[in-house]
């Protein structure tokens, strides 16, 4: 992909806030009445380009941020924006990727990675060839098509970030995208997904509950903690980029994790 | 030059050896195919000689020689060949309105919720009626005729293919659902490039099921009252105790069930090729 650089923004918005949440609240009802606050008051703004990852032990709520941003559930109170647009349901600025591959297995991986662009009727013939290039660009260029049974989960899930980026979207959100995947396929896609957002300059929300994970892939690391779910801290994350895999036997990584690992501590949550 | 004669000398050697060793090797790995029809050999074979050893009347159960006999007697006559036509008649039109109207009521119940509220207890309500019993009734409200049979093929063939249709269309995953969703996609969207696709694996079941219904529900139609039909030959025969055409109906009514299934099968694995194991 020749898309190395971002494409300008467009004119009167701001690239530093180009995902802004603004004293978001969420408040489930229960089947019983009961209200249950997922999230209290979140803040968060999120730069043109930039990777930030959302940890925290189950209950955090840092996948109903992430859906509420995804346009998935409605929030409860406060302001959510990307790219300028008030989110108000599912919108083109943003492409998920979600734990499984969600794969349609009828589909072959081009049908699969074009079924976006058929939903939101985009032209096919563009499309195609932009579609043929990201599965290239991930590694499955000559897969495109085999069947979803066909390839390995790490493949299935490479497929399932060509998706989500089909349509060009503003913003990439991922929900424990590789949480599924055994260790060493983990931490090879870890490598992958650094060279996708560096080649595709795409802005990335990157829900994980692996601390090492976010401390490897992030610019800023958002650390939040549950009952009701809040923002903790927000760390800035320095390593040197490019990273490889071996910037995690580093001191500062070293640093970086035990201080998020202090919030997973405190509430008696082991990862 | 040495290396080619010794690949002349392996070529040669290889026929022998090669006409030998797949078929032991077919036979392990698909053992049916020697011991299905090896089964039908030794079992129609113990009939026959049973048959005749110890003296069993023909008119209580003929040897097979005789069945086939029969058959090739039978299918030599044109009244023969009438009965199927309307035997066919009555399971094709039968079946084809049991599918039509199992769709269209089970996509009704399965994306329309207040449809499927006032509907769904009286289709579980109708399901555990045994349909069989309605036979006599089917007669006297639609006579002697071809339309009471096709009524009785599809009121028995409906029901499997409606419940196989709803539970189809209702067995998304929700983070199937969820994707779509994502994208922005329509109703309409997630029905036609989720829910019915989701759905094919389950809808041939049904398919299935409903042509061997089908065919079941005809015969039995002819059996309470009719004036044509394989089932209603069938009859006259048991009248006359003719055993070994009674028999030879037998086969060609299951060689219909057969082909039928048969059918739908090569349909299902080009349309839900994803859900059969041995791929595409």
């Amino acid at each position: 992909m020749a898309q190395t650089e971002l494409k300008a923004a467009p004119s009167g918005l701001d690239p530093a806030r180009w995902i802004d949440v603004d004293g978001a609240t969420k408040i489930y009802t229960t089947r019983t009445g009961e209200k249950v606050q997922a999230l209290t008051e979140v803040s968060l703004t999120v730069q043109r380009g930039e990777f930030v990852s959302l940890v925290g032990p189950s209950g955090c709520g840092k996948t109903t941020l992430l859906k509420i941003l995804a346009g998935l559930i409605p929030h409860s109170s406060g302001s959510v924006s990307i790219a300028g647009k008030t989110v108000k349901g599912p919108q083109r600025s943003t492409g998920l990727v979600f734990q499984a591959p969600t794969l349609l297995p009828w589909r072959t991986i081009l049908e699969n990675v074009m079924l976006p662009v058929e939903v939101q009727r985009l032209d096919r013939a563009v499309y195609r060839k932009r579609a043929l290039e990201l599965l290239d660009m991930v590694g499955l260029g000559g897969f495109e098509a085999k069947y979803p049974s066909e390839l390995s989960g790490g493949m299935q899930q490479r497929a399932g970030i060509c998706r989500a980026l089909v349509h060009d979207p503003e913003v990439l959100l991922m929900d424990e995208p590789f949480g599924a995947l055994d260790a060493m396929t983990r931490e090879y896609m870890n490598v992958e997904l650094l060279k996708i957002w560096k080649e595709s300059g795409k802005t990335i929300v990157f829900v994980t509950h692996s601390i090492p994970e976010a401390v490897f892939l992030s610019d800023r690391v958002v650390v939040m903690s549950p009952r009701p779910g809040k923002i903790e801290e927000v760390i800035d994350d320095d390593l040197p980029r490019p990273r490889e895999l071996s910037v995690m036997n580093s001191p500062e990584a070293g640093v970086y994790t035990s201080r998020i690992r202090t919030y997973f501590n405190a509430e008696g949550a082991i990862d | 030059m040495s290396t080619s004669t010794r690949t002349l000398a392996v070529a040669s050697a290889s026929p022998e050896k090669e006409r030998r060793a797949p078929f032991k090797q077919r036979l392990k790995e698909k053992p049916e195919y020697v011991l299905v029809p090896l089964i039908f050999v030794v079992g129609v074979s113990m009939w026959e000689f049973l048959t005749a050893a110890l003296k069993v009347p023909a008119y209580i159960l003929p040897p097979p020689s005789k069945i086939v006999s029969a058959l090739v007697g039978h299918v030599q006559t044109p009244t023969f060949w009438e009965n199927l036509g309307v035997t066919l008649q009555e399971i094709a039109i039968g079946y084809v309105i049991a599918v039509v109207v199992a769709f269209a009521l089970g996509i009704l119940i399965s994306q329309v919720r207040i449809i499927e509220k006032a509907v769904l207890p009286y289709i579980v309500a109708f399901e555990t009626i045994p349909k069989i019993a309605l036979a006599p009734l089917f007669l006297i409200w639609f006579g002697f005729g071809l339309l009471s049979k096709i009524v009785m093929t599809a009121f028995i063939s409906f029901f499997p293919i409606l419940i196989n249709v709803i539970e189809g269309l209702r067995s998304v995953d929700a983070d199937k659902l969820e994707m779509m969703r994502s994208l922005g996609a329509t109703k309409y969207q997630i029905f036609l490039k989720l829910r019915l696709p989701n759905a094919a694996p389950f809808i041939f079941a049904g398919l299935d099921l409903g042509i061997i219904f089908a065919v079941i529900g005809a015969v039995v139609g002819e059996f309470v009252g009719a004036k044509a039909g394989l089932g209603y030959q069938m009859l006259q025969y048991n009248y006359d105790f003719n055993v070994a055409s009674m028999f030879a109906m037998l086969i060609v009514l299951s060689l219909l069930g057969i082909i039928g299934h048969t059918i739908v099968r090569l349909l299902k694995r080009k349309f839900a090729f994803w859900s059969s194991p041995s791929g595409h």
